[in-house]
């Protein structure tokens, strides 16, 4: 143990501690910015410097460890003026249109300025007469340099967290800029639209391209039937940016919240999560018995699975050859897109032209999932809006509406009822649960070996999750996969994919199944969920996600009432040529770079 | 302080048997290297003047097997050419330094990075750099020496910044601690020195530490190689014992209307007529590299500051808040200054601005910033100003 002072206050800490660490643990504030708990050090925008008693310079607590004897001061003239001229050059060189910014008083350089640059500015404007791009290329988010403040979060999030760098530091001293390969637009780079850098961003740099204004048209355009449907993982952290703590639940709430919004229907993505489930478990199943029972050498085995439209894009980009190892499946998201149009639309006697299909997600890679080309298997694009937790927050705050008095309300009909299995789609290693409790029970007619359903193994926050499950007791239709273990790997964050993909790149990755989701956590740590994030919030949101599982009545895919009916009604039976049509997808290279 | 007064020496450029003196070196312990070296009084020559022995202690007595010694032949600071002709004429004087450098805190690997505007030195480097290691292998040390090649940026004359290079990545300064003592080259213990500063150790080990100790002041010892230009009959390379006034180096160099001295190049200190014969050129005055540059009354100071911030906000890697926008808040300042379209008192905002980059900013980059800009500011206002 480390044992140091800080503003005379006593504190002994384990070697390696940071003094902001130490400092926080004496509850002594010093302010942040390019510091995140989810990041490496940077120790470069220097606003959390502190005085060390008889040091020439002052120090980056953030990116200074302790050490015996320290004499730390957080709140010194020194300090205060160093912080003070730190927070004024900043402002110098960011557009300060503050109260049109989308990040207006959820920006973290506005707070820094409300507590140490209010007054009279000391320096001169930077951003005037010095060139910037706003690049609005990407389907997803907005880069607007002149916001930037070259804390370098997105940088580190884009190469540690998800191992693809389509953001980097371009040029140096007044040059230097956050930049793409060759100063290509977004659009036009390895980038994934996951938005990880987008919930990292402390300013109005990085937001997500916002259609609030769309969707509002939609509502009032008296000719539109306006459906909207909710992703897993936005009932767990909406409450965040409406007064609640991470890890509340308010599914109730917030379908109560969408109706006065003034949605026509407010529908589940839970429900084409069940859906997914049963063409991905079923397209799993017979690729197994192609690749290991009839020796088809096209079929590709592990199956991913293409939940993720952000680990889409990252295996398009990165590893194009294992392509065919993607399930065909859309993503819940679009499932739900393509239906809304037909069967929906032929169920409730409605034109699909007249149709605006509207989608709340944790994400930022549905927005350009949905303008993919493939996506418009109705005939019209299937889905026409998609907006982020965060921008579904706002919606409710422009609505006027006290989030905290609502009364809860359940979903309507034919495209919204779930099972458990669906909403913890929104969790890592939710997929690969939801998937496991629907094929192990086609498979042998029970139900699978796990106490109350929790499959436990696939659960939790370890990068890369290993699990195996020995199919014993098969029915007579499923003989083959009698004694086999089926081996399967669930990763969340690139990073982590990629270090599965190089396992199957190397042919030494033994599994049949793998479930990648794109961010960290899975869908609750997505891009478009509530800022800020770390891996406490995380696992609060997920706690949340499987208190949900708990409490729901039914908790396997296969059991959704409407899953049943679309089946019976429409679709036929999973994989059916008509399912293949509408809830099934392909994809394409993209270069590496 | 006695001043020492000026008096040229030739040690430098001496030329030596490189094998007689590895082979007296050889013939000591690392712990007796180290200890000559501590005694000798050497501070890096690179201008930063941290005492080499020390440098060398903590580095030998890392526990990691592999360690590195590297050689700083970044020679970026405005108005420094010394290194260029060390390395033309003596290089084989530098890996000497740097064999006995690697003996000594236990490193088998050599890596000089050099600037990249001296590529044209390379062939003969390289042919110098096969008799060196043909000796070192006679001798029996296995110790192998390669090159690295700067791609142009000042910043990577920074240490750290210096080892993102090496490794291939944005040459950007890292957070120190740790430093590269125990974390340097590929997170290895390395020592980093100055090409300067290894020749001196051959010339420590050759004639030792006892004879290096007698020149120089207690502060300063030895002597040192300057690279002389600006408004000088006699620009070039001259080496001196230090310890010697501005004043004595301008009765040397200067042109008779000499009305300041840079001292240390742009990062470095301007030194106005008043004050020659107060400063003392070394560590209790005003250190340098070696850049000393002479102004005479035909140079606007404005232009000659103006130069440096221009210099400096381009070549601020532009990590850190307080060097990357300070550097264009002090050159756009003086600038409006100068045009009349801010008050001259705004001049005062600048100085507070100078002395908190001075202490606020990540590296030595940000942190002399100041320096040049202060000591001008102070002491020619009139010239920013009118």
């Amino acid at each position: 143990m480390i044992n140091l002072n800080i503003n005379d206050q006593f504190v002994s800490v384990p070697a390696g501690t940071t003094v902001l660490a130490a400092a926080q643990k004496l509850k002594i504030n010093i302010p942040t910015l390019c510091n995140h708990p989810d990041l490496c050090v940077a120790g470069n925008c220097r606003v959390c410097v502190v005085e060390q008693k008889g040091a020439r310079t002052l120090m980056a607590a953030c990116a200074t460890p302790v050490s015996e004897g320290m004499d730390i001061h957080t709140n010194t003239l020194k300090v205060r003026n160093a912080r003070k001229h730190i927070v004024e050059l900043l402002l110098s060189e960011h557009r300060s249109d503050c109260t049109k910014c989308y990040k207006n008083q959820k920006c973290e350089l506005q707070a820094l300025a409300n507590e140490f640059a209010f007054g009279d500015t000391i320096f001169l404007d930077l951003v005037e007469n010095h060139p910037y791009t706003i690049d609005k290329s990407s389907a997803s988010f907005t880069k607007d340099d002149s916001k930037c403040i070259r804390c370098q979060r997105c940088v580190r999030t884009c190469a540690q967290l998800q191992f693809i760098s389509a953001i980097a530091v371009a040029n140096k001293g007044s040059h230097q800029k956050i930049s793409s390969f060759h100063d290509r637009p977004m659009s036009h780079v390895v980038c994934t639209n996951c938005g990880q850098c987008v919930n990292r961003c402390p300013t109005g740099a990085l937001v997500e391209k916002t259609c609030i204004d769309q969707v509002w048209d939609a509502i009032y355009d008296p000719d539109k039937h306006v459906v909207v449907q909710t992703a897993p993982a936005v009932r767990v952290a909406l409450g965040e940016d409406l007064g609640y703590d991470p890890g509340e639940r308010v599914t109730g709430k917030m379908v109560t919240a969408l109706r006065q919004v003034g949605f026509d229907s407010v529908l589940d993505t839970d429900f084409s999560a069940d859906l997914t489930i049963m063409e991905e478990g079923t397209e799993l199943l017979t690729r197994l018995k192609k690749a290991l029972v009839d020796g088809d050498k096209k079929t590709k085995i592990p199956m991913f699975t293409s939940c993720s439209p952000g680990w889409i894009k990252f295996i398009e980009h990165k590893y194009p050859e294992f392509l065919a190892n993607l399930s065909t499946c859309k993503s819940p998201q679009q499932m739900f897109g393509a239906l809304a149009k037909t069967y929906y639309a032929k169920k409730r006697n409605l034109d699909p032209s007249k149709i605006v299909s509207v989608s709340v997600m944790p994400c930022t890679a549905k927005k350009f999932e949905a303008d993919r080309p493939e996506m418009r298997a109705s005939g019209y694009k299937d889905i026409d809006y998609v907006i982020t937790t965060r921008e579904l927050a706002v919606m409710i705050k422009q609505a006027g509406i006290d989030f905290r008095v609502l009364k809860p309300s359940q979903y309507d009909s034919i495209m919204g009822d779930s099972t458990g299995a669906a909403v913890i789609f929104g969790a890592t290693g939710g997929v690969m649960e939801a998937a496991l409790r629907t094929a192990y029970e086609i498979v042998t007619g029970r139900e699978v070996p796990f106490i109350n359903l929790n499959i436990t193994p696939v659960r939790g926050m370890d990068g890369v999750k290993e699990a195996s499950i020995k199919i014993e007791g098969c029915t007579d239709d499923w003989k083959f996969l009698e004694g086999v273990e089926l081996k399967v790997a669930i990763a969340h964050g690139l990073v982590n994919a990629n270090k599965i993909m190089s396992m199957v790149r190397k042919g030494k990755a033994p599994y049949h199944f793998v479930e990648v989701m794109a961010c960290p956590g899975g869908c609750i740590g997505g891009g478009g969920q509530p800022i800020p994030t770390s891996m406490e919030i995380r696992e609060n949101r997920m706690k949340a996600i499987y208190s949900e599982d708990e409490h729901m009545v039914l908790r396997k895919s296969h059991e959704n009432p409407d899953v049943m009916a679309i089946y019976k009604d429409f679709l036929g039976k999973p994989n059916s040529h008509k399912a293949h049509e509408l809830l099934h997808t392909h994809y394409v290279e993209r270069d590496s770079y | 302080m006695k001043n020492k007064g000026l008096s040229k020496v030739d040690l430098i450029f001496e030329k030596v048997n490189p094998k007689e003196v590895l082979v007296k070196a050889f013939k000591m312990t690392n712990e007796e290297i180290i200890q000559q070296v501590l005694e000798s009084g050497l501070k890096g020559r690179g201008g930063a003047g941290f005492p080499t022995g020390l440098k060398w202690k903590y580095t030998a007595a890392e526990k990691d097997p592999e360690k590195y010694i590297v050689c700083n032949a970044d020679e970026g600071e405005p108005g420094t050419f010394k290194d260029r002709e060390i390395l033309d004429r003596v290089s084989y004087k530098m890996y000497g330094g740097m064999a006995i450098a690697g003996k000594a805190i236990g490193a088998k690997q050599g890596v000089v990075y050099l600037r990249g505007e001296y590529k044209f030195l390379l062939p003969q480097l390289m042919k110098e750099l096969a008799t060196f290691h043909k000796i070192i292998d006679e001798i029996g040390y296995n110790f192998r020496v390669r090159y690295c090649l700067g791609s142009g940026a000042y910043i990577c004359g920074e240490e750290s910044a210096l080892f993102e290079s090496i490794q291939g990545d944005r040459g950007e300064p890292r957070n120190k601690p740790p430093y590269p003592t125990s974390s340097g080259l590929f997170y290895k213990p390395t020592s980093i020195n100055n090409v300067e500063t290894l020749v001196t150790v051959m010339m420590i080990i050759q004639h030792g530490a006892e004879v290096y100790n007698q020149l120089g002041t207690k502060d300063s010892r030895g002597s040192k190689v300057f690279s002389v230009s600006g408004d000088t009959p006699t620009p070039g390379i001259f080496e001196l014992e230090l310890g010697m006034t501005v004043q004595n180096f301008v009765t040397e160099f200067g042109d008779g209307d000499t009305k300041a001295v840079q001292v240390g190049g742009a990062s470095g200190f301007c030194v106005p007529r008043k004050k020659f014969t107060d400063t003392i050129i070394g560590f209790e005055g005003v250190p340098t590299g070696g850049s000393m540059k002479l102004f005479n009354s035909s140079r606007s100071m404005y232009n000659v500051l103006h130069n440096y911030l221009d210099f400096f906000a381009e070549e601020s890697c532009g990590q850190c808040t307080p060097c990357r926008i300070g550097c264009q808040q002090l050159l756009k300042g003086v600038e409006k200054v100068k045009k009349g379209e801010v008050k001259s008192t705004y001049l005062n905002e600048l100085v507070k601005l100078a002395d908190t980059m001075k202490i606020a900013s990540k590296c030595g980059l940000g942190q002399s910033v100041g320096n040049a800009f202060k000591t001008i500011v102070e002491n020619f206002r009139e010239e920013i100003i009118y």
